[in-house]
């Protein structure tokens, strides 16, 4: 719904309140919703699956890494007759198959689509005290092109010459022709396909962040009172709307390439006995436009989780979170420099080695913003009183993975020492600890605090402490040796070690990465359980049972459309009023006016008393159509 | 009587049930007090701070055992581990552990609190959190703190960068490497003027045997030499290696020698570096006379990307020259590409070649006496 304030313009006030609808019908309740909370749920949902889909994938070749020529044929009635031989052995063309689908599953359909679609749905219009998106209809189709690029992308994990191969970042030559690998076919195409509609649903949502972010928030509530969830999600739509365009852009010309004859990335080719006619591409480019997404993406997949983060560990610290304006700031730094730093992944790439002095010195100074962020969540816990809820454990957890994964970023960053560590191990161990499991337990983190939100129900605690526990001990088993497989100089994507002196070593320590994955999966089978159980028979919950500040807990627990069902709250303080100085209380939700406060009042806010009446007397102008 | 009875016990069970309903009412509302205290906290909440700051303490101890461990079998140098191979190599080694150093510290320390908190400051229903909602002196020490050690690592990262990614020096050794799916094959200019005759991909071709695609209509092909097992480079001299690939992405990567180029199809790119460790020297050193340098490909490139391996030998100078000239250059071991040459230009062509009545010993392999130029076709 369109909005507009006027503080004086005459409105019917119950008409806010009420839209006309007739009853709709199931198909359009519930699959078709245009229902912030239905959507986000149904992002929910597919990321789960998805994520057990991508981590499936990772165990099979992890199977291969620490057991070497492991008999895999079990397999086949899943995964096809093709990918194994007669003793069961993974054909290492499916191999790089395997890691290429883990890489694409995990970093857009899990930790952008699952984790944004979920909680940026979810929760702006909830936190900025909204009736619903600023259009409940592009927010229906960007999930629903979300749910065909989904269905091809799957569908594409099952053609006969197996789904795309080359790596998460597809580079061409490699994937610009057939003739290369067989996962430069059928599944290469459905990927590129599957990729295209996946950025239009990416964009469609963002674009309605952003919009009801800026326009929708209810009386009162500036900028500079909204919580720094809604923060980091507005700025990780605008990282999304203005970067997933280029990879868009990357795919078509690949397509073309593909299909269509042209030499974007093609020059001077000789393959299968044949000299192709393509002159004047260059590979590089194609690295550039990718990059050029792929670095802001890592921090799409990222900012959202930081900011649950901030909400969580504020909530269950008691205490406010230290350097507010300091974490929208840093926040902004990152945004920006997100955008200059993406030769970083290219510097071994032949380009121009002034480019690669360059990329070294933005990058390296990307990381003090985020370093700025983890002081800031270390601050609030002390002299907090600390409850640990899972939602916190996960919290502290991303905290943890975030410090540890990006210290090693510093030295992938500097272009000198990144000749050895290109490409190797070092690389893997980095990210899948400051992005893949930082998101990922920021995604669990915001699942345990805001169940009780969605589903009414409360998730078993018990439960998700094991989960914690064994989660996060595994993913650290799992990764920290690979940073020693990295010094040794193993390279990435690679089928198996014994080929070299240099790198037939370390099977142990390839040994427990894989026993280590296996368990960190069984624990997550752990959470599905506690999840689906606790949708129905869950311990019911109370309104606000983590005592938080923000407005999603003034609504009534088992919230319909349009989410508040009187007027929506005005909201006259900030959200981290926790344990305030003379407060009866130690929390007071942002809808409490400081003339209801006196007590706790600072100077400044007992002055700012004067303008309630102004801000309840804000009057939205709803004659302004959809 | 009877009735008397009856009446009162009717008036007691009525009592009975009304005192019974009030009781639970008022125990309800006691039980509600102490929930609602032990709500705030469950029992776990202790085993849960406790058990994150003996996770961190354990952690340390794993990752120094761990350390201690892996260390035997690194690359990077490091304690027994031998120092790099090339020039450069010992510089980007020294400075991969001293920013490992710098992280590592800053690991711990964050770390540390940020596991030690939980554990002092867990939930204590008579304490109450500290209000402290910002200190802006603080968000400037560690914001310029963090920026000059990175500074620091920049400058010093860059000299470095510089002068690894500077031109190579005149007297460099060419040397051409290409990748292809999946090998390696090296191409030399030959011992008489060491330059590489020029290439097309155009004139690949695998079944006639002309693999690099070389233009014999350049002379200075005419001495060049090809192999496809191993690359031998001098000790101690600059070896600038030019690289290329012919169908896909390859990397070339020479772990020992701390060397990494992409090669990239359509535009060739290129690494010089000096090595100061012949194949020979690393065997005495490693007490392991099976020791040879490998070379793998390091970017993605297809099926058998883990299987591309070539071996490089590192010759004392005096034998690098003389494995030069024991070999046999691409036209000699491939006659018939004789045919691509100019006829102006034939003459020169021949001059690599053996002469039947030669007993000339500087050029050309032991065995077959090779054709003269009247019984070519």
């Amino acid at each position: 719904m369109a909005a507009v304030a006027h503080a004086d313009t005459h409105v019917h006030e119950h008409d806010e309140a009420h839209e006309h609808h007739e009853p709709q019908s199931f198909i359009k309740k519930y699959i078709f919703s245009e229902d912030h909370k239905v959507i986000a749920k149904q992002y929910l949902i597919s990321g789960i699956i998805w994520a057990l889909i991508g981590g499936f994938l990772s165990l099979v070749f992890r199977l291969q890494l620490g057991y070497p020529g492991i008999n895999l044929g079990w397999l086949k009635p899943v995964l096809g007759e093709r990918w194994f031989d007669e003793a069961g052995k993974l054909d290492p063309n499916y191999y790089i198959a395997l890691v290429t689908m883990h890489g694409t599953i995990m970093v857009f359909f899990v930790l952008t689509a699952g984790l944004s679609g979920t909680f940026s749905n979810f929760l702006i219009p909830l936190q900025i005290g909204a009736r619903d998106m600023a259009s409940g209809f592009i927010n229906m189709l960007s999930y629903w092109f979300f749910f065909i690029s989904s269905v091809i992308m799957f569908c594409s994990l099952f053609v006969q010459d197996g789904p795309a191969g080359g790596g998460w970042v597809v580079y061409p030559p490699l994937s610009a022709l057939p003739d290369a690998a067989p996962g430069s076919g059928t599944g290469m195409t459905m990927w590129l396909i599957s990729m295209a509609i996946f950025i239009v649903s990416s964009l469609l949502g963002s674009i309605n962040y952003v919009t009801t972010v800026i326009n929708l928030r209810t009386r009162g509530m500036t900028f500079d009172k909204m919580p720094l969830t809604i923060w980091a999600f507005t700025f990780t739509a605008i990282l999304g709307i203005l970067s997933f365009p280029v990879l868009l852009s990357a795919a078509l010309l690949l397509i073309f390439d593909r299909s269509f004859g042209t030499s974007f990335y093609l020059s001077d080719i000789y393959i299968n006995g044949q000299a192709l006619p393509n002159q004047g591409g260059s590979p590089i480019l194609f690295q550039h436009l990718f990059w050029f997404l792929g670095h802001p993406e890592v921090y799409i997949v990222i900012l959202p989780a930081l900011g649950m983060t901030s909400e969580i560990i504020a909530t269950n610290a008691r205490k406010p979170i230290f350097g507010y304006k300091a974490m929208i700031f840093s926040m902004l730094g990152i945004m920006f420099l997100a955008f200059i730093v993406w030769a970083h992944h290219m510097f071994m790439t032949g380009m121009n080695p002034f480019l690669g002095s360059v990329f070294t010195l933005l990058t390296l100074i990307i990381a003090v913003p985020s370093a700025v962020k983890a002081f800031n969540y270390i601050t609030t816990l002390w002299r907090g009183n600390i409850i640990f809820t899972p939602a916190m454990l996960f919290s502290i957890g991303l905290v943890s993975f975030f410090v540890s994964g990006g210290v090693t970023g510093i030295i992938l960053g500097n272009s000198a020492l990144d000749i050895q560590l290109h490409d190797t191990y070092f690389v893997v161990a980095h990210f899948h600890l400051v992005m893949g499991s930082a998101a990922f337990f920021g995604m669990v983190a915001g699942v345990y605090h805001w169940f009780p939100k969605m589903f009414g129900r409360m998730l078993n605690p018990t439960l998700g402490y094991i989960h914690f526990w064994v989660t996060f001990i595994g993913v650290y088993l799992v990764f920290f040796p690979q940073h020693y497989l990295g010094i040794a100089g193993f390279p990435r994507r690679y089928y198996a070690y014994t080929g070299f002196d240099f790198t037939n070593k370390y099977q142990d320590l390839a040994q427990l990465s894989t026993v280590a994955a296996i368990i960190v999966f069984a624990a997550n089978i752990i959470f599905l359980y506690n999840f689906f159980y606790s949708i129905f028979w869950g311990k019911k919950a109370t309104q606000n049972p983590w005592k938080s500040n923000t407005l999603e807990w003034t609504t009534p627990i088992n919230l319909g459309h349009g989410n508040w069902e009187g007027e929506i709250p005005a909201v006259y303080r900030w959200p981290y009023d926790y344990s305030k100085p003379g407060a009866t209380d130690d929390f007071i939700p942002q809808n409490v006016p400081f003339s209801a406060t006196p007590e706790s009042n600072f100077p400044y806010e007992s002055e700012l008393i004067s303008e309630e009446k102004e801000i309840e007397g804000i009057k939205f102008d709803y004659s302004i159509p959809d | 009587m009877t009735l008397l009875i009856v009446a009162l016990a009717i008036v007691f069970i009525v009592l009975t049930i009304l005192v019974m309903s009030k009781t639970q009412t008022l125990l309800k509302g006691v039980k509600a007090e102490t929930e609602q205290n032990k709500e705030v906290v469950d029992g776990a909440n202790n085993i849960n701070a406790i058990g994150l700051f003996v996770f961190w303490i354990l952690s340390v101890i794993g990752m120094v055992w761990s350390f201690l461990y892996a260390k035997k079998d690194f690359l990077i140098a490091f304690g027994d581990i031998p120092s790099a191979s090339s020039v450069h190599g010992k510089e980007t080694d020294y400075w991969f552990w001293f920013g490992m150093a710098v992280v590592t510290a800053s690991f711990i320390l964050v770390n540390t609190v940020l596991f030690y908190f939980p554990l002092k400051y867990r939930y204590n229903k008579n304490r109450k959190a500290h209000f402290y909602p910002h200190n802006n002196t603080l968000e400037i020490v560690w914001t310029l703190v963090p920026a000059v050690i990175m500074a620091g690592l920049v400058f010093t990262g860059l000299r470095v960068w510089n002068k690894v990614m500077s031109d190579a020096p005149k007297d460099a050794e060419i040397i051409e490497i290409m990748g292809k799916q999946f090998g390696w094959q090296v191409r030399y200019g030959g011992v008489e003027n060491g330059k590489l005759g020029n290439y097309n991909y155009k004139l690949i071709d695998d079944v006639a045997g002309n693999q690099f695609g070389i233009d014999f209509t350049d002379e200075n092909s005419f001495d060049d030499f090809t192999n496809s097992s191993e690359l031998h480079i001098p000790k101690g001299k600059p070896v600038l290696l030019k690289i290329r690939a012919r169908d896909v992405l390859h990397s070339v990567f020479i772990p020992h020698m701390r060397v990494k180029m992409d090669a990239v199809p359509g535009m060739p790119t290129k690494f010089w570096f000096i090595a100061d460790k012949s194949t020979a020297d690393m065997k005495a050193e490693l007490g392991n006379p099976d020791f040879k340098y490998e070379i793998a490909c390091t970017e993605v490139c297809g099926r058998s990307h883990f299987a591309m391996r070539l071996i490089l030998v590192v010759d004392e100078p005096a034998d690098y020259e003389k494995w030069k000239k024991e070999q046999k250059s691409f036209l000699v071991s491939n006659p018939d590409f004789l045919e691509k040459v100019p006829a102006s230009l034939k003459a020169k062509a021949m001059k690599y070649f053996p002469t039947e009545a030669a007993s000339d010993t500087t050029t050309s392999s032991a065995g077959t006496s090779l054709p003269t130029v009247s019984s070519l076709r």
